[in-house]
């Protein structure tokens, strides 16, 4: 097996069991709130970092490249509150003018 | 209908971003919670090691820990059927069950838009991923640029608050800085301790771990 599908399996169990942890653990952990806190912050975290690092890095690299006007227009596209698809495609549709025009971008 | 053009956008980058077709599905199928999705092929795409994406991919699909636990109460399943169940847990069947009249209004929310969900999802997967599979090169078409696209999509609305703000950019700001010094796909993962020190601050004064903004001021929590 492919460390690649490792991953994807590793990551999918792990995804399950913790859907399937709030089934069968006792309610009494919904009082704990500073892990309630944590469980609420981490989705944040982990977008924008990840958010960052695609648009600004390359490998170990940081950079400044067309997909930073992609993402410039997705912000306004998410400000305006349109549609994912739409937020996505004129993100790449950006990205590729911009790359057009600039050689290396 | 959302559903299946969010599932179309997924497959489309998976694909674009180095897994193939049975490798996205294998994600909609088992892994069945968007955000770890995406987050798991954003890492692997930029080189990242498998198991990062997958500790990242857990880590984003912690909440559903908590949704289910909220909807225990409401559906009191066992056996098999709770192994059945607990798949279903994800944001939209949450949401469609809590804060309905009855039990059975409530088990009916959560089932039909549950497995109503899983279908839209799959099927959209898998016809992103065949329309993308004709598209020669990605980076010619801007396809680097959408995964980021799509986490801004998934982060926008759960920055209500000051609060939320301030965490989001120092957390993008740690990742940033961590980027020429670590391998690809942990500055992810270290900037998720920006989250856990953030949640172990006292509520009230300043929250984001390394900047001392003046942060706390609203709290929607």
């Amino acid at each position: 097996m492919t460390p690649l599908w490792i991953g994807i399996l590793v990551g999918a169990a792990g995804c399950y069991v913790l859907k399937l942890a709030g089934l069968s653990v006792p309610k009494s952990v919904l009082e704990r709130p500073r892990l309630l806190r944590i469980a609420g912050l981490l989705p944040v975290v982990l977008l924008s970092a990840l958010v960052a690092v695609q648009t600004f890095s390359i490998g170990s690299e940081l950079m400044i490249d067309a997909r930073a006007a992609g993402l410039a227009v997705a912000g306004i596209a998410v400000w305006r509150r349109w549609p994912f698809l739409v937020v996505v495609a004129l993100a790449a549709i950006t990205t590729a003018l911009v790359r057009m025009w600039v050689p290396g971008s | 209908m959302a559903t299946g053009a969010y599932g179309i956008s997924f497959g489309a980058i998976s694909l674009a971003g180095g897994l193939d077709f049975w490798q996205t599905m294998a994600l909609s199928l088992l892994m069945f919670t968007g955000g770890s999705q995406f987050g798991l092929i954003g890492v692997v795409a930029g080189g990242g090691a498998p198991l990062a994406g997958a500790a990242t991919a857990i880590m984003l699909g912690a909440r559903n820990a908590l949704y289910s636990l909220s909807v225990a109460e409401l559906l009191r399943v066992r056996g098999w059927r709770r192994l059945l169940t607990a798949q279903l847990v994800i944001d939209e069947s949450t949401a469609m069950s809590l804060g309905r009249d009855s039990e059975r209004a409530a088990r009916l929310g959560f089932y039909s838009t549950g497995i109503g969900v899983f279908v839209l999802w799959n099927l959209g997967t898998a016809i992103g991923l065949l329309g993308a599979s004709w598209l020669a090169e990605p980076r010619v078409l801007g396809l680097d640029a959408a995964a980021p696209a799509a986490f801004l999509a998934l982060l926008a609305p759960r920055l209500r608050g000051r609060e939320a703000w301030a965490v989001a950019l120092a957390a993008a700001m740690v990742a940033l800085i961590a980027v020429p010094f670590v391998p690809v796909g942990f500055p992810v993962l270290i900037a998720a301790l920006v989250g856990v020190v953030a949640g172990l601050l006292p509520v009230r004064p300043s929250t984001s771990a390394p900047e001392p903004t003046e942060s706390a001021a609203e709290k929607p929590l």
